[in-house]
């Protein structure tokens, strides 16, 4: 599985601007924003059941995002 | 009085806090971060550094330590707690304070002797200094910029919970200049700058941050 996290629309991302700052420099035109964010991609046995999303799920939102400053997914990948 | 001083895997201050708090006149107690007993101290500081590397997030690995539970239970209780700097980044990771701590908005580290003035003298850790009273302590950060959203902010500002604010131009881009914060009860503090570099005329900026560990003795004086 995969856990995407982003840093809430409200949160200031300095690092995404920088980002959005140099690209025009390198011939990128017409990019309005970056946002930068983090992904996690995670193994484990088994198939991927229902229970077994949810406990990823729950493992996202109690250490792998902050839902303070976060939003985050979690997307099943073969 | 007994300060406990915790020691995570990357702590850069915990010796810098335990001279302080001897200097205040207090008794610092080192605790290590495997350990559940808090060795019958009153009070704690969660010191500035690299937490486990400030992997994932500052201080979101560091707030599962062991220590942590025994700290976060006796917090809640109402013992003294200050978090300085990286401390500050694991109290918000802890949600024992609200909002968090998040790249400066310059992506500089800042390292300088910052201003800062006192917004409130009445928590555990602030009742030595007077109302709006300046003070000079080191700030050493590349995390240090406070976010929250608008509806925190607002309680922040309505419920007197901000400790302290930069003085000048704001360092990091912490929303409202905020430099300090504390809980409800006023026994939490999480401070960004360094007070605890700050209490000898010959290893500082001065003496400015020492009422930050003389209160601690006042609060068991007056009770």
């Amino acid at each position: 599985m995969v856990v995407d996290v982003s840093l809430k629309a409200e949160i200031l991302d300095p690092q995404g601007q920088a980002i959005a700052a140099a690209l025009p420099r390198l011939g990128f035109a017409g990019i309005t924003s970056v946002r930068q964010g983090k992904s996690f991609e995670i193994d484990f046995e088994g198939p991927a059941t229902p229970e077994r999303l949810a406990e990823i799920e729950k493992a996202a939102s109690l250490l792998l995002a902050n839902p303070v400053i976060e939003n985050f997914t979690v997307r099943v990948v073969e | 009085m007994r300060v406990g001083v915790v020691t995570f895997p990357g702590s850069l201050d915990d010796r810098d806090a335990q001279r302080a708090i001897r200097i205040a006149g207090a008794t610092p107690v080192p605790l290590w971060h495997a350990d559940t007993d808090l060795k019958k101290v009153d009070a704690v500081v969660l010191p500035g550094g690299f937490s486990y590397g400030d992997y994932l997030r500052c201080g979101a690995i560091a707030r599962f330590a062991p220590i942590m539970e025994s700290i976060i239970t006796r917090a809640n209780d109402g013992m003294p707690l200050l978090g300085i700097c990286n401390g500050f980044q694991i109290l918000c990771e802890s949600h024992l304070l609200p909002g968090a701590l998040v790249r400066n908005h310059e992506l500089h580290f800042r390292c300088r002797d910052q201003r800062i003035s006192i917004k409130n003298n009445e928590t555990s850790w602030t009742r030595g200094y007077a109302l709006n009273q300046e003070i000079v302590v080191p700030l050493k950060n590349g995390e240090g910029s406070f976010q929250c959203d608008d509806t925190v902010l607002e309680m922040l500002e309505n419920e007197n919970r901000i400790v302290a604010r930069y003085v000048g131009r704001n360092p990091n881009g912490s929303r409202n200049k905020i430099a300090g914060i504390t809980n409800e009860r006023g026994n939490i503090v999480g401070l960004m700058p360094h007070p605890e570099h700050a209490v000898e005329d010959l290893t500082g900026p001065g003496t400015d941050g020492l009422p930050f560990f003389t209160s601690l003795l006042m609060q068991v004086v007056n009770a």
